[in-house]
């Protein structure tokens, strides 16, 4: 079986989720890009989810996506559809590539349609049993044989294949959210993955134009690997300053020192809550029990989850409350747990921020930075005048930066990545920070 | 046309801003005002300046394609809208692409010469930013025959200009074609900097130049053109009264703060017939050289051009087209700084269809209505020296891919 032949027949499941959505998008124009080529052949996409009420959502955002898409792309589908008489302006070019698209894929609620399937995408919620419970009926015994690429964020790949009996065909195949923007890929192959199975996931990579790493079978693999234990230092430093100040005060300054002072797009208890607090605890779940001596485990976040405070995004994008308050994106509150309320930033931000002290300057912003081709040298400066400056922002961020390069490192001489560049990569890409954790800003 | 029987004057002219992506109040999202707001605003500022609705005989409307953006015909019937004193008095819209505002103006000539209007109002006007750029494009394509739409580039238009640039590349050399074409864009922003009712006003770019010289992108744009080549998607309304003399003295109006229309040409070419020589604007040239002719001067005569430039390879075609430049010796014109605010023939002196916008059917009276401005000496910060010997005004408004073109020439009353 060829590429295009492969991908004939196609399931998703967990289409409707937000990884799932994301993936039909992309290997359903994939689809229609490459059955334009071969206009011989029939593809379908089976979107398995588990409700109508979902999936309606799911051919929404479709629609809405696509049609985005195809207005982006419309130099290169006018030639697509150049011998087509009928369509002559970008807006039928446009209607005919959202029907082509749409016509591949076909929602439901039956799992039992993607057992007909060459290749199954799993974006099921991160719980192995249920996992394995979608594999028995598609995948396991299924004499057509599918090649399986999971989205898990954690789970071992060759365990998947032991349990499902999957055996040289399954892969981790890992997007980040959402998967139509987020050009990072980790690849994750089993010990048993075939070569064949790999060399597929690689050549849809490339025509999906994205940015690939491979990351060992380690559980958590790189982007995990990174963000776990970066929460997790977060926390501690929560739990260490919250000896001398009120809980709040402390989310709040770790938050702030993990963003301003690191230059990182957001802070570490803001980008907790837009992954989802029951999400991180899931994850910490499925490492912890796998790296023996990792203590890859929060008191913490199991107690924000007990009271039912858990971040998170609603349907329209917006942020759910977690370990802060967001009003319009903003963040306006810090939840106490104690207490069981969001206490307002006005309380205490003044009183925080003038104990972690000033900015050095000349300040830099991550968004000023982040496309800047010159950013070492600014970087270097900034990170430079923060070790002359004695605050307790300074020695926070200090501490921090040099976490994250020691959590860097050892996911290098861990071998779950192959070098430095592919650690940095991820947190590039996948989390785009403005520069890698191996650096020597914090050497 | 031949010398015109009867003098004929344009006074009162006024512009609305050019709304668009370059502007601060622009967002995309927002709802902005329609047809309806541009009209009545450019219209009433016009009437304010001529005593009123009384004064005026006659209205024309200019517009290419609200049947599309706004899902509007009938325009004519907008122009009571603007004043009370304009009901029942006959109106009329005429279209010709981008070309329609000059038509506009052309129809109103016609009505003063023919004596049924002492004072005519000409409005120019559409509204575009109601559609993304990409369905713009099909809009904006019907300008072309529609029979070559299918096979035409995504960005139709953006498509012909840039097989026009790539044509003269190769006649002439790519290197300085390219570098004169980034000057244009240059003296087009540094000129829209002067006015504030252009979409470009505020551009703060440094070097104009150096963003304009980037490398053209075919697989998300078009072969020799980038986004800097082209002129600026727009809203926008431009209005001017058109008179006799004594349509002037009926309104208190002394002929020296008007421009006097002292040549006029037009032509006509064959939509269904591609140009025969890419790097030639052929009906530009015939109507230019009719309107110089009907005035009776030469092209050494002119102070100041106001031109059709869609693309700034259009601005340069332009001026060999005009007379000013030979065949390929357009870019050294440029480049030398002739057309530049400071040159021998300041083009384009509020920024052109590039830095002041180009509302496709208002831009043929925008470009009267800066003509007026400058040889009245009402130009603000944009003023230029009128020289003495040397006081004509040239507007050349272009429909489609140079097929329908006005050409005017001015003198101060
Ligand atoms: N969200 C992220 O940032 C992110 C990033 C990378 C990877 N992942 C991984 O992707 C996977 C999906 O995560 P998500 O965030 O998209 O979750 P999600 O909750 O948004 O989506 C899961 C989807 O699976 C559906 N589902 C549940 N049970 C099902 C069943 N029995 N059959 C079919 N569908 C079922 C749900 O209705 C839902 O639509 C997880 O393994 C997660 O670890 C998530």
């Amino acid at each position: 079986m060829d590429y295009s032949e492969r991908l004939e027949n196609v399931a998703v499941l967990g289409a409707a989720g937000k990884m799932g959505s994301g993936i039909v998008l992309l290997v359903a124009m994939e689809m229609a890009d490459t059955a334009l080529r071969s206009p011989s052949r029939r593809f379908v996409l089976h979107a398995v989810d588990v409700s109508h009420a979902v999936l309606s959502g799911l051919v929404k955002y479709l629609r809405e996506q696509v049609q985005k898409a195809a207005e982006k792309k419309i130099v290169a589908l006018r030639k697509v559809y150049a011998d087509r008489a009928d369509l002559i302006d970008n807006s039928d070019i446009v209607r005919q590539y959202v029907t082509d698209v749409l016509d591949i894929v076909r929602p439901t609620t039956m799992l039992e349609a993607a057992a007909e399937a060459n290749i199954i995408f799993e974006a099921a919620p991160e719980n192995l049993d249920l996992k394995l419970k979608l594999f028995a009926k598609t995948a396991s015994d299924n004499p057509r044989q599918p090649w399986v690429f999971t989205n898990t964020s954690s789970i071992p790949i060759e365990e998947i294949a032991g349990k499902a009996r999957l055996d040289g065909r399954v892969m981790g195949f890992h997007f980040y959210n959402p998967p139509a923007v987020q050009k990072l890929v980790e690849l994750i192959r089993g010990r048993s993955t075939s070569d064949e199975v790999a060399t597929f996931a690689t050549t849809l990579c490339k025509s999906l134009r994205k940015v690939v790493v491979p990351s060992a079978d380690v559980a958590g693999f790189i982007g995990n690997g990174h963000f776990m234990r970066d929460l997790l230092h977060g926390v501690a430093e929560v739990e260490r300053l919250a000896a001398t100040m009120p809980f709040v005060e402390a989310v709040y300054s770790v938050n702030r020192v993990s963003q301003d002072f690191l230059v990182r797009p957001m802070g570490i208890f803001q980008l907790a809550d837009y992954v989802g607090i029951d999400v991180c605890q899931l994850i910490m779940a499925v490492m912890n029990p796998r790296l023996p001596g990792a203590n890859l485990h929060s008191a913490l976040v199991d107690r924000f989850m007990a009271l039912g405070v858990g971040g998170g995004q609603n349907h329209d994008g917006s942020q759910k409350d977690g370990f802060l308050q967001y009003a319009k994106g903003k963040i306006v509150g810090v939840y106490d747990p104690n207490a069981k309320k969001y206490v307002p930033l006005s309380d205490f931000q003044a009183a925080c921020d003038a104990r972690l002290g000033p900015l050095p300057e000349p300040a830099v912003a991550w968004k000023d930075v982040v496309r800047d081709k010159a950013k070492d040298a600014r970087l270097s400066q900034f990170f430079g005048a923060l070790k002359s400056v004695k605050t307790s922002g300074a020695e926070l961020a200090l501490a921090y930066g040099a976490r994250s390069r020691e959590i860097g490192l050892k996911l290098v001489s861990d071998g779950v990545a192959r070098n430095a560049d592919d650690v940095n990569q991820v947190l590039l890409t996948g989390f785009f920070h403005a520069y890698g954790p191996i650096n020597a800003y914090f050497g | 046309m031949n010398k015109l029987r009867r003098k004929v004057y344009m006074t009162a002219g006024f512009n609305t801003v050019s709304m668009g992506t370059g502007r601060k109040e622009f967002h995309p999202k927002k709802p902005r005002p329609g047809l309806e707001h541009y009209i009545r605003e450019a219209g009433r500022g016009t009437l304010a300046q001529v005593g009123g609705a009384a004064n005026i005989d006659e209205g024309v409307i200019g517009n290419f394609m609200a049947a599309r953006f706004n899902s509007q015909g009938n325009l004519a019937a907008f122009i009571p809208s603007i004043d009370e004193g304009l009901l029942w008095k006959p109106c009329t819209r005429v279209e010709g692409a981008c070309a329609s505002g000059a038509l506009a103006l052309a129809t109103g000539v016609k009505s003063v010469l023919a004596e049924t209007a002492e004072m005519a109002l000409a409005v120019g006007v559409e509204v575009q930013n109601t559609v993304k750029a990409i369905y713009g494009a099909d809009i904006l394509a019907t300008a072309g025959w529609s029979q070559e739409r299918r096979t035409g580039h995504a960005y139709f238009f953006p498509g012909k200009f840039s097989d026009r640039a790539g044509a003269y590349y190769e006649k002439y050399g790519r290197e300085r074609t390219r570098k004169a074409m980034a000057r244009w864009y240059r003296n087009a922003i540094e000129n829209a900097r002067l006015c504030p009712t252009a979409q470009e006003f505020e551009n703060r770019t440094a070097d104009l130049e150096a963003v304009a010289l980037g490398e053209p992108n075919p697989s998300s744009f078009v072969d020799h053109l980038t986004v800097f080549d082209c002129s600026k998607v727009s809203d926008g309304a431009s209005a001017i009264a058109i008179a006799s003399e004594e349509g002037l003295k009926r309104a208190g109006i002394s002929t020296g703060d008007a421009v006097e229309i002292v040549g006029i040409g037009q032509a006509e070419a064959d939509l269904t017939v591609p140009p025969a020589d890419l790097t030639r604007l052929e009906t530009t040239a015939r109507a230019v050289e009719k309107a110089l002719a009907s005035a009776g001067i030469s092209v050494g005569e002119l102070a100041t051009v106001e031109t059709h430039d869609c693309f700034t390879i259009a601005g340069i075609l332009a001026v060999e087209a005009i007379g000013l430049a030979k065949p390929g010796e357009g870019p050294d014109y440029v480049l030398a700084g002739q057309t530049a605010r400071g040159g021998r023939v300041p083009f384009n002196t509020t920024g052109g269809l590039v830095g002041w916008g180009h509302p496709t059917g208002a831009t043929g009276v925008h470009q009267a209505v800066t003509i007026w401005e400058q040889l009245t000496g009402r130009a603000g910060k944009s003023q230029i020296e009128i020289p003495k010997d040397r006081p004509y005004g040239l507007t050349v408004n272009m429909g489609g891919d140079d097929k329908t073109v006005v050409a005017i020439v001015y003198r101060r009353g």
